[in-house]
């Protein structure tokens, strides 16, 4: 999952394994039926390409999937989790821009 | 106690925390939490994912030898389900600002656990069945459950993973199924396979309540659900009627059905035995480790090469930009 750049901790490599950590990408799948692309896990890889055979081969193991994106977890940026409540609150307290904020006349049959 | 527990601000943060953890909210990455949360989170899901890596080593053993090539086509595609539910679960535990090196490099150095029950070997055909059924099934019952873990990562890699064990958990008593119904030395092999694995995966689900530290805290911060001794309950009561169902006998002699509260109740188990194979002393500890760092150091060229040929293209799609 994408941090904030100020939560993302330096890159360390536990040289005594051997282990370098390749960047992390973000998944996203496409099933059928005009679907949208949907989050569905991360993983490492060393580029582009290899990050879609590994998404392929793990997060697309049993069809249908008709699309897959790989994103560079480091390119997201999110929205800030401690200040959800103001950042959405907006679209929250806007009962007009629902339906069920208007009338017809009684009586009217299908709309 | 840390200084930090003191402090007002993080006693606010910590209140508003335990708020949202008892109205059932999901706690996601960026949220704040306790260290102790953040701490018990990595350590658990740390462990399931060790689990499910080094859990491909004792099928793998069969591979080669699996009796037709549709079972031989079932087990690869189990064990390669394996890797991709150790790769959801490692993403989940790095969400946590965790290293998927570091991880792995616990489990290399023999300083992270991972579940009793890869410590055992798989001496016939046999075990294959009866891993899919006893082992899988006994984590579907766990896994389950986690799935509604408080922490959003843990708790959407569950559901994935729990839509796979199912696969593996019928293909394993379709094999448990056909021996049983076989010639009497088939007959006679999945018993002894039943015999050899009952008890491991019984303990498998963790120890008994009075003695599991960690149950208390995880349950209340809604990491677990039910305790191991629950889990266990529901894994016997559902696994008696398939065993009964296929004419095999449960290895307990003291196994019985409790007419007033509708369970199964199990006979005593052996905890010395437990706690020998957690602290590296089960029959093939060693082996397993041995067989993961043999992989990862027999891997390194390939991630090597994939590293180079990354590098190499990065710097012709920047010379060709320039």
């Amino acid at each position: 999952m994408p941090k904030s750049t100020s939560e993302r901790r330096p890159r360390t490599l536990p040289e005594e394994n051997g282990a370098s950590q390749w960047p992390l990408w973000e998944v996203f799948s496409q099933g059928e039926g005009g679907a949208p692309h949907e989050h569905v896990g991360s993983l490492h890889a060393a580029d582009a390409e290899m990050a879609l055979q590994n998404a392929r081969d793990v997060y697309a193991r049993r069809g249908p999937v008709v699309s897959l994106w790989v994103v560079p977890s480091a390119a997201i940026t999110a929205s800030p989790s401690d200040e959800a409540g103001p950042f959405f609150d907006p679209g929250a307290d806007k009962i007009y821009r629902h339906p069920q904020f208007y009338k017809v006349p009684r009586g009217l049959k299908g709309f | 106690m840390n200084q930090q527990t003191t402090d007002p601000s993080e006693e606010a943060l910590n209140a508003a925390f335990e708020a949202r953890i008892a109205a059932g909210e999901t706690i996601e990455p960026k949220d704040w939490m306790p260290d102790r949360y953040r701490t018990q989170l990595i350590r658990m899901m740390s462990q399931h994912a060790h689990s499910e890596i080094v859990g491909m080593l004792p099928e793998g053993n069969w591979i080669t030898r699996a009796p037709s090539l549709k079972r031989k086509m079932s087990l690869i595609a189990k064990v390669q389900d394996e890797a991709g539910h150790g790769l959801y679960i490692y993403c989940g535990t790095e969400t946590l600002g965790v290293d998927r090196a570091e991880l792995v490099d616990q489990l290399l150095t023999g300083k992270a656990k991972y579940s009793s029950i890869f410590n055992y070997p798989t001496l016939s055909w046999a075990d294959m069945g009866v891993i899919g059924w006893f082992v899988d099934g006994a984590a579907i019952v766990n896994q389950t459950v986690l799935a509604k873990a408080s922490y959003g990562p843990y708790a959407r890699a569950m559901i994935r993973i729990c839509k796979e064990e199912n696969f593996h958990k019928k293909q394993g008593y379709e094999i448990v199924a056909t021996l049983a119904r076989g010639t009497p030395e088939q007959k006679a092999m999945v018993q002894d396979a039943v015999n050899r694995w009952w008890w491991p995966s019984i303990m498998m689900l963790g120890p008994s309540d009075a003695n599991s530290p960690n149950t208390a805290e995880l349950i209340r911060w809604r990491v677990k659900r039910k305790t191991n001794d629950e889990l266990r309950e529901r894994f016997i009561d559902l696994t008696v009627p398939q065993a009964q169902a296929v004419d095999l006998t449960l290895p307990d002699p003291d196994l019985k059905y409790n007419e007033t509260t509708g369970h199964w109740e199990h006979g005593q188990i052996d905890w010395d035995e437990f706690w020998a194979v957690v602290k590296g002393n089960g029959p093939c500890n060693r082996e397993r480790l041995q067989a993961r760092r043999d992989a990862h150091e027999e891997g390194r060229w390939v991630r090597e090469a994939a590293e180079a040929y990354a590098e190499k293209h990065q710097r012709a799609e920047t010379s060709n930009a320039a």
